[in-house]
């Protein structure tokens, strides 16, 4: 038996099917993920995602810290409650982890993941030498993402105590009211929340939601949301031994200023001077077929690549990967699926936001 | 917990087999594979006529999760196949002991329905 989040109850409650995700039992579904995810993309769902890490970072040498640890600059977040999506890369430019960074009224906090929690808080305790600064994890914080377009009003209803707050509330901002915190973040391509609260009120915030008609959601409807959205899973879509100018993360990257010297700098900076060979791009499968994660990707004429992740899109009722492939890739491909080699559509990314296809 | 009817028999790749009154069998994947998959989106079947080994593997069902190969239970021909669950891959996941049977053969050998395992077989291979 692995660890259980303040939400394990419910989720036996609701049917949920748990498996083991990173040493935490978790659902991945409650019947059909399908379903789950049609409620996100119509209407609302729920995901605990109290596995979920949670380090804030305080001290006076916080934000030069952070500007050191993180590929891209916390000093653009001027206003408190803005959040920052960001790689941590090691010397060799590999991506560690992906996160998002809020700052706070004082200090930072950042979500980090459950998978790599042990060897990111070592990281980050390593990097801190020098710097006068804490690092405190925030385990009695429970987390539960409430996505889809009627998220929000769901939500504001029934905390009327937050209904001002959520109201000027604005997209990829975080707002703290008490101890609660609301950020408009998510992993789905909808609106909606990622709100994270003491873990004695989540019980029955959940059961709330749940009254209120958000369908719960597990981890299968999670993954086949965020790859309709185009967003990385890490372990999937980029590890340490991959560049983020591989993975569709070179945006994330703050080059400006020359002098910020954030760990992994100088080896991107020579990747980019040598000429960066790969590039992340998504794959469009209309026939039958389900493209999966590690099957390699054949460009004619040009070389081979690799789907990072994939599966069927219940949105678009056909196969959609993201997959990393030779810069020289045009608008086809193929993949071989199962021993067949069969014939893809090579698109920009992502796939559906806020309910529509959004790819040519 | 997953359904195992009494009247079927089993083998240990998870396909059931019901045993008709003319000595054909029907064929299709169990309650507990179809919970395992999670929700299916695409079946693929073999052709009639065709002249199938036991174990061979002759149908895939893909989920939105994985991709399962379906084996041939038994030595036979493919009798008739089930083209509603290739338009309908859902009704796997809804009714695999009814609506969603894969494919109907004609045994080589009626004995070797003997070494098909029964409901309490299959059940302790589930738990």
């Amino acid at each position: 038996m692995g660890k259980q989040t303040a939400l394990y109850a419910q989720h036996q409650a609701a049917n949920g099917k748990i498996v083991d995700f990173g040493g935490w039992d978790m659902p991945v579904h409650y019947g059909s993920q399908i379903h789950e995810h049609q409620a996100v993309r119509q209407a609302a769902g729920m995901f605990d995602v109290s596995h979920m890490t949670i380090v804030d970072v305080n001290g006076p040498d916080a934000m030069a810290y952070l500007q050191r640890l993180l590929a891209n600059d916390v000093a653009k977040l001027k206003e408190e409650g803005k959040a920052l999506y960001s790689a941590m890369l090691n010397q060799d430019g590999g991506v560690i982890d992906d996160l998002i960074v809020y700052k706070m009224v004082s200090g930072y906090r950042t979500v980090v993941n459950c998978g790599t929690r042990e060897k990111d808080l070592e990281w980050m305790a390593k990097q801190s030498h020098g710097f006068d600064i804490s690092l405190t994890e925030r385990p009695e914080l429970a987390m539960i993402a409430v996505q889809g377009p009627n998220a929000i009003d769901i939500v504001t209803q029934l905390k009327p105590d937050a209904s001002e707050l959520l109201a000027n509330l604005a997209v990829f901002h975080g707002q703290a009211k008490g101890n609660w915190f609301y950020a408009r973040t998510g992993y789905t391509g909808e609106d909606g929340l990622e709100i994270m609260l003491p873990e004695q009120d989540a019980a029955a915030f959940w059961q709330a939601l749940l009254t209120a008609g958000v369908q719960p959601c597990g981890l299968g409807a999670r993954d086949t949301l965020r790859l309709e959205a185009g967003m990385n899973l890490y372990g999937n879509d980029m590890d340490e031994q991959t560049s983020p100018l591989h993975a569709g993360m070179g945006w994330t990257i703050a080059w400006q200023p020359e002098e910020r010297d954030f760990i992994g700098r100088a080896a991107l900076q020579a990747e980019r001077d040598a000429g960066v060979a790969m590039k992340q791009v998504g794959l469009v499968l209309e026939g039958r077929g389900i493209m999966r994660a590690h099957q390699t990707v054949v460009v004619d004429g040009v070389g081979h690549g690799e789907v990072t992740s994939g599966t069927f899109s219940p949105s678009l009722n056909y196969s959609i990967a993201i997959a990393r492939v030779p810069v020289a890739t045009g608008a086809q491909a193929q993949v071989d699926i199962r021993g067949k080699l069969i014939d893809v559509r090579v698109v920009k990314l992502p796939f559906v936001r806020n309910g529509k296809q959004v790819f040519a | 917990m997953s359904s195992i009817p009494a009247e079927l028999k089993y083998v240990a790749s998870h396909e059931w087999i019901r045993v008709e009154s003319d000595g054909t069998v029907t064929i299709g994947i169990t309650d507990f594979a179809q919970q395992q998959l999670g929700d299916v989106v695409f079946v693929e079947l073999p052709e009639v006529g065709t002249d199938v080994e036991a174990e061979q593997d002759i149908a895939v069902v893909e989920s939105v999760k994985a991709a399962s190969d379906i084996y041939a239970p038994l030595a036979g021909k493919i009798i008739a196949i089930n083209d509603a669950i290739v338009d309908a891959p859902e009704t796997v996941n809804e009714d695999p002991y009814g609506d969603a049977w894969f494919f109907k053969m004609e045994l080589a050998n009626a004995a070797d329905l003997d070494d098909l395992l029964d409901a309490a077989g299959y059940a302790a291979l589930c738990e």
